[in-house]
């Protein structure tokens, strides 16, 4: 029972600096630090999160360093020369990874000239002689139709 | 039929491959961020041996393995005698480093079940593991007579991997060093 | 015996899931009545024999059996009774015998009601169904059955995983996996409509509520998700772009493409092989689900014991089933009546057809983050980890426009809309929005950033808008609005409460980690929290040391938080339980880090303001799915006409042939 106190108690016997130790803009770096680096030995957790003993460790090499005065893409980089890239959570933005990053605005642009091609495809015609009045007539009744579409939940197509 | 129509099937396929690949690999092996580059500097007490400390010079001149182990790490146990097997057979030292341990626990583990390592280094806090990118225990390295890390095992070693890489390639080392 | 007898169930079952998917294919191609008649009585028969083989295995857990290799690794007598059952799923192959259970039911739900449909088409979708289920079975009968024996039976169980140790268990799965499964009724559908060459108003009105089902049970099931790791990781987080979160996600956002297409389809006729492409896309990502949680392709922390072997027949499965629906696709599609009629920019069916673009887009962008770790791995470039800073990066500028265009989906009408007409109906909710926007952070939370009030105003807008319809929609009727109506609007409401609770939670939150020794106080967000030392408490499985925290605002006391850490006696994994101050405007969330020297403790205290309103969010819309769902227009009996025209149909098409 008391087992659980030790145990724990010899792991903060041996721990340095903590986030406690740091204040206001400095815990912030801590705070956003931690939460994009990630656990090696966990399945997927960020440092901020896991209760793993490496993962406090690394919690408090990234407090340390911060309270030398290290900037962020130092911490960073000293984690990832020991760990590689695997260990930050924010995939680099470089030759290798622009299909990960453009990618998804690039379907996004493809997509949206898809429909702007299937709108044109599809459009009507525009009426030769321009009555007005009975074009606005016309689309009054479209639309009203339209509307009662919405609202009448009979109406079936083939 | 329509050609665009296919697209969907296509897609499928390449992903279906794709993933068919990722389970060939097994993603929760880290590998070590220093193959070919030189190992970390450290400097460390010596576990009750006649050497005072030791450091990173130790380990160039020869090909050395660095084994990191524990008292209270369960598969450290089980590759304890290939260990002293794959010393014995290659010629090559072997270091400990013991990490995040007490004196007297590493020192009662290796009384129980013998001393393969030529020298113990002491890490208690898991300073010096963490500068080489030690993730879990069991890890082994193979150091190259240059200080530069040629090679890591990730977890136990099996008696597969030390018969298919790790004696092949210690003793591949060795050849081109001579 | 018991177990035995739970086996036997299953091997059963596979029989008769063979027998519901090809006699009634073979009726289906031979034009014979009683081979389709098989169907349902097959689909009947399935669910009893998988509710046998559940509640054999219930038992078993119950019982303590540990004879039961399943029942040894995830139960312990300690484990109080209700998650010892609810472990049934806790892990793989008990989650599969879940899964095909579910699976079951839902087909018994379609053998029920297939009253209402054509006799082909019934006994299609339940053979298709039936196909699926088949899979699954081979799956578990050959290599993942939960009945294994271990002899000698070991005296006690390894314990379930203390994460799983919380009410969520009991919940999120089977509410997550109704959905998931319920996704294979619109496949079904789909590639019932592919095989007879038929997409029209019956046959939507025949997808779109098993549909709306599955996607609400979905949404409830991701909500759960999110507001079970909130309260149980203990580290105040809701979502973190995890694989297998990720791929509960893509079918929910597919499935919620799919809804609108089929709206767009039924009312309009276009759009046919559009709907069905995504209703086997959706239920491809609930496949693609479930071969990454148990193959191992991926690291997450929500994955069974992985397995690559298990994961090839999975992806054989998937590739069989998803690839040769894809083919029937190529092949079939042409053969839908393609309709003809115009799609104006500024009508219901150009809006929907824009939502459904984003929609698309974001699941593929979620895909190439899950799945980028493979790619980047095989194309040699090591590893590189993809994780919450991408998601969002790309997840948010693809979806803030959703949101924006849900404030025209009321207000726009089918076939065409004039913009006049969107001005003068969209400037009141606009104004609202933006009033109501930025006053209500300002208000409860104080000033802070931009980009979260943005959001905000967002949210508000898409609930201005959804309420202006209602409200116009209302004026000069005497009856009750049909739910259809209601169900869509306060789905929308749901989506808007979502993203305010987001905005604000992203934008405000925070956190502030603090060294206390007992009689200390610190403060946050204008509340004191004072650390009265800690307990040692014993649990029915556990050994927990428990804080004690005093809330207090302007002097007077509101809350007392209990935060633990808890190392568990089986598996002797440490845990961080956390205590939390719930309220509508904001919660107060607690968690012991370490002990510290003394009896002082590293304690983190977070600030989470709107974060109900997140989970609010997500219910609201899946009761906004439910709502329509039970609209009367999907109970109305497709029977003699609707037989008769079908029965007409084919008889013409083999005078054709």
């Amino acid at each position: 029972m008391r087992i659980l106190v030790i145990f724990l108690l010899a792991l903060g016997v041996a721990s340095t600096a903590q986030a406690v130790d740091l204040e206001g803009e400095q815990q912030t770096r801590y705070h956003a630090l931690t939460a994009e680096l990630r656990c090696v030995i966990c399945q997927n957790r960020n440092i901020a999160e896991s209760d793993a003993p490496l993962a406090k460790d690394m919690r408090e090499l990234v407090a340390r360093q911060i309270a030398n005065g290290r900037s962020d893409r130092e911490i960073q980089q000293y984690l990832v020369d020991r760990y590689g890239e695997w260990v930050l959570y924010d995939p680099p933005l470089d030759r290798g990874t622009l299909i990960l990053w453009a990618g998804p605005f690039v379907l996004l642009a493809a997509g949206l000239l898809i429909v702007a091609v299937i709108m044109r495809k599809r459009a009507h015609t525009p009426p030769r002689a321009l009555d007005r009045d009975r074009l606005a007539s016309v689309l009054d009744e479209d639309e009203r139709a339209g509307r009662d579409d919405d609202e009448d939940s009979s109406r079936e197509h083939s | 039929m329509r050609w665009r129509l296919v697209v969907p099937v296509v897609v499928v396929l390449m992903l279906v491959v794709l993933l068919g690949y990722g389970l060939t690999r097994r993603p929760d092996i880290l590998p070590s961020a220093f193959i070919d580059k030189p190992a970390p500097e450290f400097d460390l007490p010596t576990l009750a041996s006649d050497r005072e400390r030791i450091e990173t010079s130790d380990l160039k001149g020869g090909i050395t393995l660095v084994n990191v182990w524990a008292s209270w790490c369960v598969a450290c146990r089980s590759e304890h005698a290939l260990i002293t097997q794959i010393s014995r057979r290659t010629g090559v030292p072997v270091i400990g480093l013991n990490y995040k341990d007490t004196e007297k626990a590493a020192l009662r583990w290796l009384g129980r079940y013998g001393n393969p390592f030529a020298v113990v280094a002491f890490d208690p806090d898991g300073a010096v593991g963490l500068d080489w990118g030690v993730a879990a225990v069991p890890e082994t390295f193979v150091v190259d007579e240059q200080g530069i890390i040629r090679y890591k095992v990730v977890g136990a070693i099996t008696p597969e991997e030390m018969n298919k890489n790790l004696v092949p390639r210690i003793k591949a080392l060795k050849q081109s060093a001579s | 015996m018991i177990p035995e007898i739970g086996h036997f169930a299953l091997i059963l079952a596979l029989g008769l899931a063979l027998i519901q998917t090809v006699v009634p294919l073979y009726g289906f191609a031979r034009n014979r009545a009683d081979c389709l008649a098989v169907a349902a009585p097959a689909a009947i028969g399935q669910f009893a024999m998988l509710g046998v083989a559940f509640v054999s295995l219930g038992f078993a857990f119950y019982a303590n059996d540990f004879s039961v290799a399943y029942v040894a690794a995830n139960s312990h007598t300690q484990l109080p009774w209700f998650y010892r059952i609810a472990a049934i799923w806790g892990a793989h192959e008990g989650s599969l015998l879940l899964w095909m259970m579910l699976l079951s039911c839902w087909s018994l739900a379609v053998a029920a009601a297939s009253r209402t449909l054509p006799r082909e088409v019934a006994s299609c979708v339940l053979a298709v169904m039936g196909s699926v289920s088949v899979g699954f079975l081979m799956f578990t009968l050959f290599t993942s059955s939960p009945f294994t024996r271990e002899f000698p039976a070991p005296g006690e169980g390894r314990d379930l995983n203390p994460l799983l140790q919380d009410p969520g268990l009991v919940f999120h799965p089977p509410m997550l996996y109704m959905g998931y499964v319920g996704f294979c009724v619109a496949f079904a559908f789909a590639i019932t409509a592919l095989i007879t060459g038929r997409v029209d108003s019956a046959w939507t009105r025949w997808t779109r509520p098993w549909t709306i089902a599955a996607w609400a049970f979905l949404t409830l099931g991701v909500t759960l998700g999110s507001w079970w790791a909130y309260n149980e990781l203990g580290w105040g987080g809701w979502w973190f772009w995890d694989p297998v979160e990720n791929a509960s996600f893509m079918p929910w956002l597919v499935g919620t493409a799919l809804i609108h297409s089929l709206a767009v389809t039924e009312k309009r006729g276009i759009f046919k092989s559009w709907t069905v492409l995504l209703a086997i896309t959706a239920f491809a990502l609930s496949l693609l689900g479930t071969f990454l949680v148990r193959s191992g392709v991926l690291i997450s922390v929500h994955a069974f014991a992985t397995d690559p072997a298990r994961g090839v027949y999975i992806l054989a499965f998937f590739t069989i089933v998803i690839g040769g629906s894809l083919l029937l696709y190529a092949i079939r599609a042409p053969k839908f009546e393609a309709g003809t009629e115009p799609v104006a920019a500024l009508s219901r069916e150009g809006l929907l057809l824009l939502n459904n673009i984003f929609l698309v887009v974001a699941a593929a962008g979620v895909l190439l983050g899950t799945l980028y770790p493979i790619l980047a791995d095989s194309l040699g470039m090591g590893r590189i980890s993809v994780g919450p800073p991408y998601f969002n990066k790309v997840f948010i500028p693809l979806t803030a426009p959703l949101v924006v265009l849900v404030g025209a989906a009321a207000v726009m009408a089918w076939k065409r809309t004039r913009a006049e007409l969107l001005r003068s109906r969209l400037w009141a909710p606009l104004i609202i929005a933006i009033v109501v926007g930025v006053a209500m952070p300002l208000l409860t939370v104080g000033p802070g950033a931009l980009a979260a009030i943005a959001g905000c105003v967002l949210g508000c807008w898409a609930i201005a808008t959804a309420l202006e319809d209602i409200v116009r929609r209302c004026r000069g009727r005497r009856i009750m609005l049909p739910r259809h109506v209601l169900g869509m609007a306060l789905a929308h409401i749901g989506v808007g409460v979502f993203v305010i609770g987001i905005s604000l939670v992203s934008g405000f939150g925070g956190e502030h980690d603090v060294r206390l020794a007992p009689g200390e106080s610190t403060s946050m967000a204008g509340h004191e929290f004072t650390f009265m030392g800690t307990r040692h408490v014993e649990g029915p499985n556990f050994v927990a040391e428990v804080g004690d925290f005093v809330v207090r605002k302007d002097g007077e006391q509101i809350a007392e938080l209990y935060p633990a850490k808890r190392r568990y006696n089986a598996s002797g994994q440490t845990m961080t339980e956390s205590d939390i101050d719930i309220g509508i405007w904001r919660d107060l969330y607690v968690s012991l880090g370490e002990p510290l020297s003394g009896d002082a403790w590293s304690v983190r205290i977070y600030y989470r303001p709107f974060i109900r309103w997140i989970w609010a969010g997500g219910f609201l819309a899946a009761i906004g799915g439910l709502l329509a769902l039970s609209d009367k227009r999907y109970r109305r009996r497709a029977d003699a006409p609707a037989r008769r025209a079908v029965a007409t149909d084919r008889n013409d098409k083999a005078a054709h042939a």
